[in-house]
């Protein structure tokens, strides 16, 4: 086993070695642009691009033609809001989305308020969940979009996508989802979800980073966008600039990977996590999980460990990649607004860890997470004055604390 | 963000981790911070009180790895001052000692705080202690 080990592939994933392999020639032998029709370069760069674009469109039920790839999931959101914010102007100016959504959304939903767009953030139930009646309560007759995320970044909770996109169907109202760290680790069907416009990156299921794609529905109904970016005219007009074909061509191997394997690879997820998760639970008393076991993500365990501050922990398992919810280990110096959302307390936030298994963990490697964090944070519960006043049944809700 | 070497020292090794009698008359408890701002510091002084000098000191800290080593710091620096010294003690002498980067600055002034507030406590206590002197 490899020190040091990496358990955090909700944040990116390394690129899968045959991946890589399928990406190399496009950098340096076939690297015409796509957009050149007239001599075989650009042709095998087309070509290289359309069967990329087919295994995307698999992977998610789509159609080929359905696919517009981007740099990223940023820029899919960005595109999918702002381009029918745009488009549907005239239809109305009102969108609903949610607290726990990225910040992709949350923040290009700001900037489109400032542009006289009315933005309804649902918040959502202590299991992660948003409330489905709330969520038809929100919808007017202004309503244009609602964007739901389908799997949490920080939590792994599975949002109801499938009734959300029947409801949104019923109402007229297109449906987009952040479908970032969903697709690929469970079957996600833009058909069968009633999904208008999903976001999807290439980093997250053992692509490249930098390329990333937009599913725009072309039938019942016809989806159109606003292209935020002029030039060349490129994707059907929806995302000019020239095409990334090695990103592109990377993107499609893993999408084409995930389709074949993703069955037994969530089998074998969910096995190390429901380990990782059973050992923590056996050895240490007040462990919280984070969100609904139920539905979620089978790489996913976001736990928090109760008088035990997040970044103190990371500092004990420094041969670990993990991240923390704490505010210690933010920029802002905020605890995670995701957890905050729940409604555990800023406390339990700042006590959280996010383990995000990969492909290439091991049930070795789990295990060695597992004993070292134990043993960690029986440590610091040692050093805890809040563990030792829970200990002696003290309820630190009620005590007078001296903020600072 | 890398820690300083001071900084993982304590983390690893903390001195003086633990806690002292509450309801000893010599001994000062400081408690500051709040859990949901994500420290919480305990520091507890012992003070033998002909000489005033602190002949114990001891702490717990719930917080990141820069406010373990603060507090731990703190006691170390603690034992074999007299109340009064102790007070001299700021928040900026941590800092350089542990080459604290600027967002753990909180975590030295909750530090310096811990320290006032348990020799506060002790001097309380130590004065309604001659208070009862003095009307028995």
């Amino acid at each position: 086993m490899k020190l040091p080990i990496y358990m955090d592939n909700h944040a990116t994933t390394p690129v899968d070695p045959r991946v890589f392999d399928t990406m190399k020639p496009y950098f340096t032998e076939i690297f015409g642009n796509a957009a050149s029709r007239n001599h075989s370069f650009g042709w095998q760069a087309e070509e290289a691009v359309e069967k990329a674009r087919k295994q995307a469109a698999d992977l998610i039920g789509a159609n080929a033609k359905e696919i517009v790839f981007t740099s990223g999931a940023t820029e899919s959101n960005n595109l999918a809001l702002k381009g029918v914010a745009e488009m549907y102007a005239e239809k109305g100016n009102h969108i609903i989305t949610a607290a726990t959504e990225h910040k992709a959304v949350l923040d290009t939903c700001k900037r489109l308020e400032k542009h006289g767009i009315r933005v309804t953030y649902l918040p959502v139930q202590t299991n992660g969940l948003i409330d489905l009646d709330m969520l038809a309560d929100a919808i007017t007759d202004k309503t244009i979009l609602i964007s739901i995320m389908y799997a949490n970044n920080e939590i792994g909770v599975l949002q109801p996508i499938a009734e959300i996109g029947k409801l949104a169907k019923s109402k007229g109202v297109l449906l987009h989802t952040d479908a970032t760290q969903a697709v690929g680790k469970v079957p996600v069907n833009v058909i069968k979800d009633n999904i208008d416009l999903a976001s999807l990156s290439g980093h997250k299921m053992y692509g490249p980073k930098g390329v990333g794609a937009l599913y725009v529905r072309r039938k019942s109904p016809r989806v159109q966008i606003t292209a935020q970016m002029d030039g060349g005219g490129h994707e059907r007009g929806m995302r000019s600039g020239t095409l990334n074909v090695p990103g592109i061509v990377g993107l499609g191997e893993a999408c084409g990977l995930c389709n074949a394997g993703m069955q037994e690879e969530a089998k074998r997820m969910a096995y190390l996590r429901d380990k990782l998760r059973g050992k923590l639970e056996k050895e240490l008393d007040e462990v919280y999980i984070n969100g609904t076991m139920e539905h979620r993500l089978p790489n996913n365990l976001n736990i928090s460990f109760a008088y035990v501050e997040g970044e103190s922990l990371l500092m004990g398992i420094n041969d670990i990649a993990v991240s923390s919810g704490s505010a210690c280990t933010s920029a802002t110096l905020e605890p995670s607004y995701v957890l905050k959302a729940l409604g555990a307390g800023d406390d339990l936030a700042h006590s959280s860890i996010r383990f995000g298994l990969g492909r290439f963990n091991t049930e070795e490697e789990v295990d060695y997470v597992a004993d070292k964090v134990i043993d960690v944070v029986k440590k610091l519960r040692e050093l805890s004055p809040l563990y030792e006043m829970a200990k002696e049944g003290i309820d630190l809700a009620k005590v007078q604390w001296s903020a600072h | 963000m890398a820690y300083s070497n001071k900084v993982l020292d304590h983390y690893n090794n903390p001195r003086n981790v633990g806690s002292l009698d509450k309801s000893d008359p010599n001994v000062g408890t400081g408690m500051v911070g709040a859990p949901e701002c994500g420290d919480v510091m305990k520091l507890q002084v012992k003070v033998n009180p002909e000489t005033g000098v602190i002949e114990d000191a001891k702490f717990k800290t719930f917080g990141c790895g820069s406010a373990i080593a603060s507090s731990s710091l703190a006691t170390e620096w603690l034992h074999g001052k007299t109340v009064d010294e102790a007070l001299q003690i700021k928040n900026t002498d941590i800092v350089n000692e542990l080459s604290l980067p600027p967002v753990k600055i909180h975590c030295s002034v909750l530090a310096e705080d811990a320290i006032k507030a348990a020799i506060s406590d002790y001097k309380k206590k130590a004065a309604t202690k001659s208070e009862a002197v003095a009307s028995s």
